[in-house]
C-alpha cells in the first residue's frame, strides 16, 4: 500500500481510527480502523536518516539499521507510527535523547484525507513551522502517519549495564560522563555505559560496587509518570526512576500527569477544531487525558 | 496615527523605555539581513507583566508587533512591518537560576548566547547551541529561530535543548510551555514554539539544557587540493560511523581571506580546508581521531595538522569563526545564504554553486557546517558597481533552488522570515502550507504576532513588490 491508498482508506467523512501492532492500547472503538503502510523504502547510511512507512515494525527498522552500525532513539516494540504518535522514549534517552528528536519529515493524512508533509529530510532544517514537533505525541488526533524520515545514530562499540548498591545515582549523573542510562529505585542503581570497550571499563571502575548486569530492571507498570528531575529524590512506594530525565515507572496506579493551564487547554482545544474539525481522527481520544502506560494507538 | 496606542504604552513603561526618535526608529527598523521595513514604536520591558502590557495595548489598537531579540537575525524575521510595534526583549537578560545537578537553567530571552555558556563554564557545562553570532544574538532570539552552529553537528540544534517556555500568546495571555518533567502531557507546544520566528507569541523565560562539558577534546585541520575532496571526506567520516562534534568547511577564497585576517598558518594553497573536533572519552577519542585522519588521507588529504594546546585550538576556530569579517578585505557587501542538501550532494552542489557565481560574474566563498550538510555560500560584491544587486538576487535565487532540487531545504539556521517567504511553494504544497498556517491560526487568530513572515499569503505568491527592498527574492 501506498501513500494515496492509504489516504483513500482515510477517506473524508466518517470517524476512523489507525491501528498498528496494538501494543501501546490500539484502536479507539466505534470508527472504522486503518493501517498505515508499511516497510523501509530508503536507507542510506552516509545521510543517516532511514525513510519508511509507518506501520513498519520499530524491530524490524532496527535490524536493518543494525547491519550499518546504527540504530535510532524510538523504543523496541510496536511500529514507528505508533511509537511516534505516542512519543514516548524507552530507559536510553538520557543518552540517546527523546523520540520527538527522531522526526525530521512526515507524511501524513489530515482529516480531509489529503496527504500532508511536514518537515524536510535532511538532518537540520529550519524551513517554516516544525509541525513533526506537534505529530509526536499527538496520539493521531491530528493526522495519521503515513510514511516518516528519521534521524538514525552510530550504534556504539560496546553497550553494558552495571548494578550496585553503593553509590548515589544523582552523583553519579555528574561524574559520569553520558551515560545512555541512570537507573534508581530507591536502593540499586542501575547504569548503562556506552563507547569505546576501554572507555566503559574505566567508566565501569569508577563506579563503587559496580557489576555487571544483564540489561535493565524489569519496570513497573502501574503507572508512568513524568516529573521534574528534581523531585526524583523524594519518591517513595515501588519504582524505577529515570534519573537526570524524570521519568518514573510506579507500581501504583494512579497516575500523575502535569497541571494543564487554562491557556494550555485552549490551544489544544483550537489546534484540534482547526486540524479536525469534525473530530474524524481517533473520536473520544483526548490528549490531555492519556495518562500512565497506556495509548489511544499504536 | 498611532498616538494613543504610545501614550498607553508609555503609562506602562514610562517615557524612557518607550522609543519614537526617528534614529531609534530607523535603527529598530532592520536587523542583521539587508532587507528594512518601518516601526511607529519601539518598547523595552523589563518584566514578563511589562510584555503582556504591551501586546495588550497592540492588540487592544489592532495594531501587529514584533519581538527582537539582538537583532543578529539574517532573514528578515525581526523586522518590524508597517509600522509595527517592536518589543525588545535586550532588558530581560538576567540569568534566574541554574540546577548544576539536572544540568538545567531558567533565564530571561535576552541573555547572550555565550554570556550563559560562560555563566556556566565553572560548573563543566555549557549551553550546546553555538551560532557564529554567539557573542552578541540572544537565548529568545534562538528560540524564535530555532539556532544551530557548528556543534550542533553532534549535539542537536536549540530544539534540543529548550525544556520549557514562558510565553505571552498573541491575545495577551501568558502560560508555560512543556515543563522541567521530560514528557508534558499533551501536545508538544514547546516543540512548535521554538522556530516559530516569533508568529506564536513572545518568550518570556526559557527553561534550558545544559549539556556536560566533554572531558577531552581534539581539534585537527586537514587540508585538500580539491573541494570534491575534502566533501567526499566529511561524507566517509559520517558513513564510517562517527559522528564528530564539529565539522566545518572552507573553501580557498575562503580560506585566503581568513589567513590575511587572523594568521593561524592555514595553507594557502589548499583548494579547501576541513575542521575537525572530535570530543568525549580518551580511548574512543584516540580512536576517532585516527580514523579520522585515515579516512582524510584515503580521500587525498594532503597534510593533517592536530592543535597540539588549547591556544591552537582557539586560534583555527577564530579562523572559522571570523570569516564573515574577513571578508570585508575582499568587497565592502556580502550576502551569506543558508540551505542545507542531504550529506552525499555536496560535491554536486558544491559544483553548481561556483558555476552560478561564474555565469553572474560574483565572488563566492564557502564557509559551511560540513557535517549535517548545511551550505552558506557568501556572495561578495560591491553594491556601488551597477546591476550588482540583480546579479546577487539571482544567484541567490539560483543556489536556493538548486539545494531544493536535490531534495535539500530551503534553511538550515536563519530561518524563513520574509527573505524565503516566497520561496515556501518550492519546498511545500498547498496543503503542507496550510497545515503550517493552521497551526498560526490556533496560536494567532488575528495574526498580530509578526505578520507576513514565514508564511506566504497566496495573494503575494509571486508578487515580489509585496516584500521591501533589499530583499532578494
Amino acid at each position: 500500500m501506498d501513500l494515496t491508498a492509504f489516504a483513500e482508506s482515510v477517506g473524508a467523512s466518517d470517524p476512523v481510527t489507525v491501528s498498528g501492532a496494538g501494543t501501546r492500547g490500539g484502536p479507539m472503538p466505534d470508527a472504522r480502523c486503518v493501517a498505515a503502510p508499511s516497510g523501509i523504502v530508503e536507507f542510506e547510511p552516509a545521510e543517516m536518516t532511514v525513510r519508511c512507512g509507518a506501520g513498519t515494525t520499530v524491530n524490524e527498522l532496527l535490524s536493518t539499521l543494525a547491519e550499518a552500525g546504527q540504530s535510532l532513539a524510538l523504543p523496541a516494540g510496536g511500529t514507528v507510527g505508533g511509537a511516534l504518535a505516542c512519543g514516548r522514549s524507552d530507559v536510553y534517552r538520557l543518552g540517546r535523547g527523546p523520540v520527538r528528536d527522531t522526526l525530521l519529515q512526515a507524511r501524513y493524512v489530515g482529516a480531509q484525507g489529503q496527504v500532508v508533509k511536514a518537515g524536510g529530510q535532511t538532518v537540520k532544517n529550519v524551513s517554516g513551522f516544525d509541525l513533526c514537533r506537534l505529530l509526536v505525541g499527538s496520539f493521531g488526533t491530528l493526522g495519521f502517519l503515513g510514511e516518516v524520515i528519521l534521524r538514525t545514530r552510530p550504534r556504539p562499540a560496546v553497550s553494558r549495564w552495571f548494578a550496585t548498591t553503593d553509590a548515589d545515582p544523582f552523583a553519579l549523573l555528574g561524574s559520569l560522563y553520558r551515560p545512555a542510562s541512570l537507573l534508581w529505585d530507591g536502593e540499586t542503581t542501575w547504569v548503562c555505559l556506552e563507547g569505546h570497550a576501554e572507555d566503559v571499563e574505566a567508566q565501569a571502575g569508577s563506579v563503587s560496587g559496580a557489576r555487571e548486569v544483564h540489561g535493565p530492571p524489569t519496570l513497573p507498570v502501574g503507572s508512568r509518570r513524568s516529573v521534574a528531575p528534581t523531585s526524583l529524590r523524594s519518591l517513595t512506594g515501588t519504582f524505577v526512576a529515570e534519573i537526570g530525565v524524570g521519568v518514573v515507572h510506579h507500581g501504583e496506579p494512579t497516575p500523575t500527569g502535569t497541571a494543564v493551564s487554562t491557556e494550555v487547554r485552549l490551544l489544544h482545544g483550537q489546534i484540534k477544531g482547526l486540524f479536525d474539525p469534525t473530530g474524524r481522527l481517533n473520536p473520544g481520544l483526548d490528549v490531555l487525558d492519556v495518562l500512565g502506560t497506556t495509548g489511544g494507538m499504536s | 496615527m498611532n498616538g494613543t496606542l504610545i501614550r498607553e504604552l508609555r503609562g506602562v513603561l514610562g517615557a524612557d523605555r518607550v522609543l519614537t526618535g526617528a534614529t531609534e526608529l530607523v535603527l529598530y527598523a532592520r536587523d542583521a539581513s539587508n532587507i528594512s521595513g518601518s516601526t511607529s514604536v519601539v518598547c523595552l520591558p523589563t518584566s514578563t507583566a511589562e510584555v503582556q502590557e504591551c501586546v495588550r495595548a497592540a492588540v487592544r489598537h489592532g495594531v501587529p508587533f514584533v519581538a527582537r531579540g539582538s537583532g543578529t537575525g539574517l532573514a528578515g524575521g525581526a523586522v518590524p512591518l508597517d509600522g509595527a510595534v517592536v518589543i525588545a526583549l535586550t532588558k530581560m537578560n538576567q540569568v534566574l537560576s541554574v540546577d548544576v545537578e539536572n544540568r538545567m537553567a531558567w533565564v530571561e530571552p535576552g541573555v547572550l548566547n555565550l554570556d550563559l555558556t560562560r555563566f556556566t563554564a565553572p560548573e563543566g557545562l555549557h549551553f550546546a547551541p553555538d551560532p557564529s553570532s554567539q557573542q552578541s544574538c540572544s537565548i529568545g532570539g534562538n528560540v524564535a529561530n530555532n539556532s544551530g552552529g557548528p556543534h550542533c553537528l553532534a549535539d542537536g540544534v536549540t530544539n534540543s535543548h529548550i525544556l520549557a517556555l514562558e510565553v505571552v500568546l498573541p491575545d495577551g495571555s501568558v502560560t508555560v510551555l512543556g515543563g522541567e518533567d521530560p514528557e508534558p502531557t499533551g501536545y508538544d507546544l514547546r516543540g512548535v514554539f521554538v522556530g516559530s520566528e516569533g508568529m506564536l507569541g513572545i518568550t518570556t523565560k526559557v527553561c534550558v539544557r545544559l549539556t556536560q562539558n566533554p572531558p577531552a577534546v581534539r581539534t585537527l585541520l586537514m587540508d585538500f587540493s580539491s573541494v570534491d575532496d575534502g566533501a567526499n571526506t566529511v561524507s566517509a567520516i559520517i558513513a564510517g560511523g562517527i559522528l564528530p562534534a564539529a565539522l566545518e568547511m572552507m573553501d580557498r577564497l575562503c580560506i585566503q581571506a581568513v589567513e590575511a585576517f587572523v594568521h593561524a598558518g592555514l595553507p594557502l594553497d589548499a583548494a579547501a580546508v576541513l575542521l575537525v573536533e572530535v570530543t568525549g572519552l580518551p580511548v574512543g577519542l584516540d580512536a576517532d581521531v585516527r580514523r579520522v585522519i585515515e579516512i582524510g588521507r584515503e580521500h587525498g588529504a594532503r597534510s593533517v595538522r592536530v592543535a597540539q594546546d588549547e591556544a591552537e585550538r582557539l586560534l583555527l576556530w577564530k579562523g572559522r569563526k571570523s570569516a564573515f569579517g574577513a571578508i570585508a578585505r575582499i568587497k565592502p557587501n556580502y550576502y551569506l545564504h543558508d540551505t542545507v542538501v542531504p550529506r552525499r550532494r555536496l560535491t554536486e552542489v558544491l559544483a553548481k554553486v561556483y558555476e552560478i557565481a561564474e555565469r553572474h560574474e560574483l565572488l563566492v566563498l564557502n564557509v559551511f557546517h560540513a557535517g549535517d550538510g548545511n551550505l552558506h555560500p557568501l556572495l561578495v560584491f560591491d553594491r556601488r558597481e551597477p546591476g550588482t544587486m540583480e546579479r546577487v538576487h539571482r544567484a541567490g535565487e539560483e543556489i536556493v533552488a538548486v539545494s531544493v532540487a536535490v531534495g535539500g531545504v530551503l534553511s538550515g539556521e536563519h530561518g524563513i522570515g520574509l527573505e524565503k517567504r516566497d520561496y515556501m511553494s518550492l519546498m511545500f504544497g498547498p496543503d503542507d502550507l496550510e497545515a503550517q498556517a493552521l497551526l498560526r491560526r490556533a496560536f494567532d487568530p488575528l495574526a498580530l504576532a509578526n505578520p507576513m513572515k514565514v508564511l506566504p499569503s497566496p495573494a503575494s505568491c509571486g508578487d515580489v513588490h509585496s516584500v521591501p527592498e533589499g530583499a532578494w527574492i
